[in-house]
């Protein structure tokens, strides 16, 4: 598609406006951050960001009654969607971060606290090598072991066959999963410079 | 691996970059989204912005110009000052800030690191210290009222990490502007009491002294803030230069890995062979 209409779904708390800044800068101009159903219905490619507390988002996301319009979008409709962050910690059936609370579902696993030794400070922040595991379209301008810039205290724990890239940090941390049109990213390609601008660049044009 | 991160720190007063020295004395450098973009271009791996304006006046985030300020930057952006509220910090992620950094209402206004962690979760929410030297050892310094509290900075990383910080930054008010070097000794002190990640800030000059900080702390990034808006690629030739000795995010076209440096980091100029054969190097744009 030469010109996706893009939606970046506001839900209150993500760095909306960063995400923004990132696609727009790659010159798409059908860009909008928005909660309207109509917007949402009317769009090509769904980005959910991140930056917030599990429960929080999902709270958000509930009472904007955004939850069914997405299901709508993503499984019946099929609209790809790329979760970044909590966004893509969003796509589990399960959080324990603050008690345990139940996610979109749309891919099975749970996201659990980084439990690591001492020499791991938890949050896991910074730029790290991400081991591109199969070829992702989202990936497929991108060198194996490009670095993205992570910042988080929970990872998703799910199956291998939707690991479509991992990091190592004391353990294997899931850094991109990947079920038919749903897409997730752990780290934050808006503030990874040009990775991160080549892995939306993959993204979009593989839709 | 993850890298140790090469922070660079803006620090802003009535909307202008200043060069701040022990934190008395402030020298205007220039608009902060212009420092922001070259800071960005020049591969720094963080940025943090510190309006000093906006919690000295007991006034709002400065919102305009951090959004002005963000629009270039593709790397992650803490933003601090005038933050006292749950609302300047949603409104300030929708200005283009990933991270918020809490100084003054972490000393009075503690249960703000707890309510904030619990919505943006605690990987969004950097706790400040200024730490001062005194004859009893480090102590925290509440610049606002010019005040130096009875706590060390360790016991007070360690207190904001169990209220719900994610990332502490370390502050040394003594070596700000000083071009000493970090403080090793501080930071060491923080870094043994908190399991989250240290950001160290204070006293850079130059590449060397990023290369003592990640060899003899445990701090996930170092910071300075005077010498990277001093000079051309100030960033890049820093990273080159810690690069030669361990292993740092380097990516940029420039990366000087081919040049040579003086004792001060001082770029060394190339012979004129090598400039001649410079002239037939053909670099092509790369289209992402």
């Amino acid at each position: 598609m030469k010109n996706p209409r893009i939606v970046i779904i506001d839900y209150g708390v993500g760095n909306t406006y960063s995400v923004s800044n990132a696609i727009h800068s790659l010159g798409y101009k059908r860009l909008k951050i928005s909660e309207k159903e109509e917007e949402i219905q009317n769009a090509d490619v769904l980005i959910l960001p991140g930056v917030g507390a599990f429960e929080a988002c999902v709270k958000n996301l509930k009472e904007r009654n955004l939850i069914s319009i997405l299901n709508e979008q993503v499984l019946i409709k099929k609209k790809p969607i790329l979760g970044i962050c909590v966004g893509m910690q969003l796509l589990a059936s399960f959080s324990e971060e603050n008690g345990m609370h139940a996610g979109l579902g749309w891919i099975e696993g749970n996201v659990k606290k980084l439990v690591l030794p001492k020499e791991f400070p938890v949050p896991h922040v910074g730029w790290n090598d991400v081991t591109i595991k199969e070829n992702s379209p989202i990936f497929n301008r991108n060198a194996q072991f490009s670095n993205f810039y992570f910042d988080h205290s929970y990872f998703f724990d799910c199956d291998d066959i939707y690991v479509a890239g991992y990091s190592n940090y004391g353990i294997k941390v899931t850094a991109a999963v990947q079920k038919e049109n749903i897409f997730g990213v752990q780290f934050h390609p808006e503030k990874s410079q040009t990775n991160g601008l080549k892995l939306f660049r993959g993204f979009l044009n593989s839709i | 691996m993850l890298k140790k991160r090469v922070v660079a720190t803006l620090v802003v007063k009535n909307g202008i970059v200043v060069q701040s020295i022990n934190f008395k004395k402030y020298l205007p450098i220039g608009k902060p989204s212009v420092a922001m973009e070259y800071l960005n271009q020049w591969g720094v791996d963080e940025i943090v912005l510190i309006d000093i304006s906006a919690s000295r006046n007991i006034k709002d985030p400065n919102y305009s110009m951090i959004t002005r300020a963000s629009e270039k930057c593709f790397v992650p952006l803490t933003v601090g000052g005038g933050i006292s509220k749950l609302e300047h910090i949603q409104k300030l992620m929708h200005c283009g800030a990933d991270k918020i950094s809490l100084n003054t209402a972490a000393i009075h206004n503690p249960e703000l690191i707890t309510s904030a962690a619990k919505i943006f979760g605690d990987q969004c929410i950097v706790v400040s210290i200024d730490a001062i030297s005194t004859a009893g050892g480090y102590r925290v310094y509440d610049y606002l009222n010019n005040n130096i509290l009875d706590i060390s900075p360790a016991i007070f990383a360690k207190k904001a990490v169990e209220l719900g910080a994610g990332e502490i930054l370390i502050n040394s008010v003594d070596r700000d502007g000083s071009y000493l070097g970090f403080d090793i000794e501080l930071i060491n002190s923080v870094c043994e009491l908190v399991n989250v990640p240290v950001i160290c800030c204070g006293g850079a000059k130059n590449a060397d002294d990023f290369v003592q900080v990640f060899q003899n702390t445990n701090v996930s990034a170092a910071s300075a803030a005077n010498f990277f808006n001093f000079f051309e690629h100030s960033v890049n030739i820093t990273k080159s230069g810690i690069k030669r000795k361990m292993d740092v995010r380097l990516e940029t076209y420039a990366d000087y890995k081919e040049n040579s440096f003086d004792e001060n980091y001082r770029l060394l100029k190339k012979t004129d062979d090598e400039l001649k054969e410079m002239l037939f190097v053909r670099i092509e744009k790369e289209v992402i």
